[in-house]
């Protein structure tokens, strides 16, 4: 049966926009699968070199430099947790159980999702704009020209950069919520909230609370840079398409940042971790 | 070299290139013998960039090949492509440095990646190369500090790096003042003379064409229109019209006159209609 031009219309508005994401989930997909494959290279064979300058280069640039705004929204997200649970906690008599709260929602989700946040549009753009760049001013195929491989010589450090600075982050955010926390309850809050936060802390907080968080930290970070990379390396036209491709990896990071949380959730619900 | 002479280094055959509907590149023939210096000229959108990009192996044509150093490109896998790339250099319009590197570690980039040198050697072998280029005294300076001519001289230094048996350069004078657009030439004549450097140039700077070029092809509109020593295309150029399109074409090119078939061609049909239309809204 032929369709109407409507239906098509109807069919396209749906299919395009899903063609496109699958499109875009298969070119990150192969990038982040060219640049573990290099990173394993680089690490268990002699095969590929890894330059440890640029890394350690990137590791400044990605997780030192913004050490200082982590910590600032972190602690104000302590600050706030504490505000907004105290009130109903105390309608049942559990302000003393603050601490507990604060904990499993800091350490299992607002730690890394944050850290994630703040870092998508502190590194991830700034990576974009950077190798978006370097392809406007023909550096990329002079690299390819030149027998370097792009993804060994520029995302392979930039990945393992940020990965690795994103759950390093994300455990001084632990602390920066916990203390937030902490300090709200000692200023603001009664003897009887603060008096016991860290020991309700410690009990209510097993190994799988900051594992499961440090590995959505991990998981954060490798999507932020490869987005932050594969758009950056897919600038076409000028100045341009650099600004665009800034943007769309921060709008891009927070979306994938989102869907990653929610499926890793459900990973640890049905292990239970 | 496994080369034998007399064989061309560089051998084009039946390239068709279409992005879309658009057909760039339709049925090119082109063979560059070892130590000569090719210039291929034609004007704006002619083709000659996406030319170079096949030579060099960037990007596929979608009917024939290119064979260098007796090597299909299309057939390469992935790695012997790449050890074909450390055989050619590549001069870049805007030089394509790196910009978060010194001119110095620039030039030393392919020797660190690409050989097991010392430190010391690589040292050496850069000041020997900026040397050749003369810009020794600019080794320890970021690309952003430097003339747009010095970085494609020091481009130039970086795609000799390795010693390598191609040179192409693409557009090596464009945007550089008559000075420093001749001292490029000189450069790449010595590097092709001393050194038996075969050079493919792609160039609309008729000046620099001639003093540079052994043979020269000329582009238009994705055909090759012809192909020949320098002389030849001397010739063309001093000698009167001959009324034969393709040679006058050429030779309007050569001249730069402003007047001729190439001129013609862009008078297009229906310029009273379009007039009529536009002052009947």
């Amino acid at each position: 049966m032929p369709l109407s031009a409507e239906q098509r219309g109807l069919i396209e508005s749906f299919g395009a926009p899903l063609i496109k994401s699958l499109r875009y989930a298969g070119g990150l997909s192969i990038l982040i699968g060219q640049t573990l494959t290099v990173t394993f290279h680089g690490l268990f064979t002699s095969k590929a070199r890894i330059s440890k300058d640029a890394l350690a280069a990137q590791m400044v640039r990605v997780g030192v430099k913004s050490l200082g705004i982590v910590c600032l929204v972190q602690g104000f997200i302590g600050i706030v947790l504490a505000l907004q649970l105290a009130p109903p906690l105390a309608t049942f008599g559990q302000e003393a159980t603050i601490a507990n709260v604060i904990g499993i929602a800091g350490f299992r989700m607002l730690s890394p999702i944050f850290t994630a946040i703040i870092l998508s549009g502190f590194a991830g753009a700034s990576i974009a704009a950077e190798l978006g760049t370097m392809v406007v001013a023909e550096e990329i195929e002079a690299m390819r020209a030149m027998a370097l491989n792009p993804i060994r010589f520029l995302v392979v450090p930039r990945v393992v950069a940020t990965t690795v600075m994103t759950v390093l982050l994300s455990v001084i955010a632990d602390i920066m919520i916990a203390l937030g926390g902490f300090l709200t309850s000692r200023l603001l809050l009664g003897t009887h909230v603060w008096y016991n936060y860290w020991s309700n802390m410690r009990k209510q907080l097993d190994n799988s609370d900051f594992a499961t968080g440090l590995i959505q930290a991990a998981v954060f970070g490798l999507l932020i840079s490869a987005i932050a990379c594969y758009e950056g390396l897919k600038v076409r036209g000028g100045a341009e398409g650099v600004g665009r491709a800034t943007t769309m990896t921060v709008v891009y990071s927070i979306v994938a940042i989102v869907i990653a949380a929610c499926v890793c959730t459900m990973v640890f619900y049905v292990y239970e971790l | 070299m496994s080369d034998s002479a007399g064989q061309p280094v560089i051998r084009v055959v039946d390239l068709v290139k279409r992005f879309g509907n658009l057909t760039v590149l339709d049925g090119v023939n082109l063979q560059i013998a070892p130590g000569e210096t090719m210039v291929i000229m034609g004007g704006s959108g002619c083709g000659k960039s996406t030319l170079l990009r096949h030579l060099v192996g960037s990007i596929q044509p979608n009917e024939g090949y290119v064979d260098l150093f007796g090597q299909t490109i299309a057939d390469l896998s992935d790695a012997e492509l790449d050890e074909t790339r450390k055989r050619f250099g590549i001069l870049f319009q805007s030089g394509a440095l790196f910009n978060s590197m010194t001119v110095a570690e620039n030039v030393a980039l392919p020797l660190r990646e690409h050989t097991d040198l010392d430190d010391e050697t690589i040292r050496v072998i850069v000041t020997i190369k900026l040397e050749l280029v003369g810009l020794r005294e600019a080794a320890d300076r970021m690309p952003s500090q430097i003339s747009g001519g010095m970085k494609k001289r020091a481009g130039l230094a970086r795609a000799t790096a390795l010693d390598p048996e191609i040179l192409f350069y693409d557009e090596p004078s464009a945007g550089l003042d008559p000075v420093t657009s001749a001292e490029i030439d000189q450069l790449m004549i010595d590097l092709s003379k001393k050194l038996g450097v075969t050079s493919v140039v792609v160039t609309h700077e008729m000046d620099s064409a001639f003093r540079i070029a052994d043979r020269m092809a000329m582009l238009d509109k994705g055909r090759m229109l012809k192909v020949g020593p320098r002389t030849e295309f001397e010739a063309m150029r001093d000698g009167p019209p001959t009324g034969d399109d393709t040679n006058d074409l050429i030779r309007q090119f050569l001249r730069g006159d402003p007047d001729g078939p190439i001129s013609h061609r862009r008078r297009s049909e229906g310029y009273e209609e379009d007039i009529l239309e536009a002052a009947g809204q």
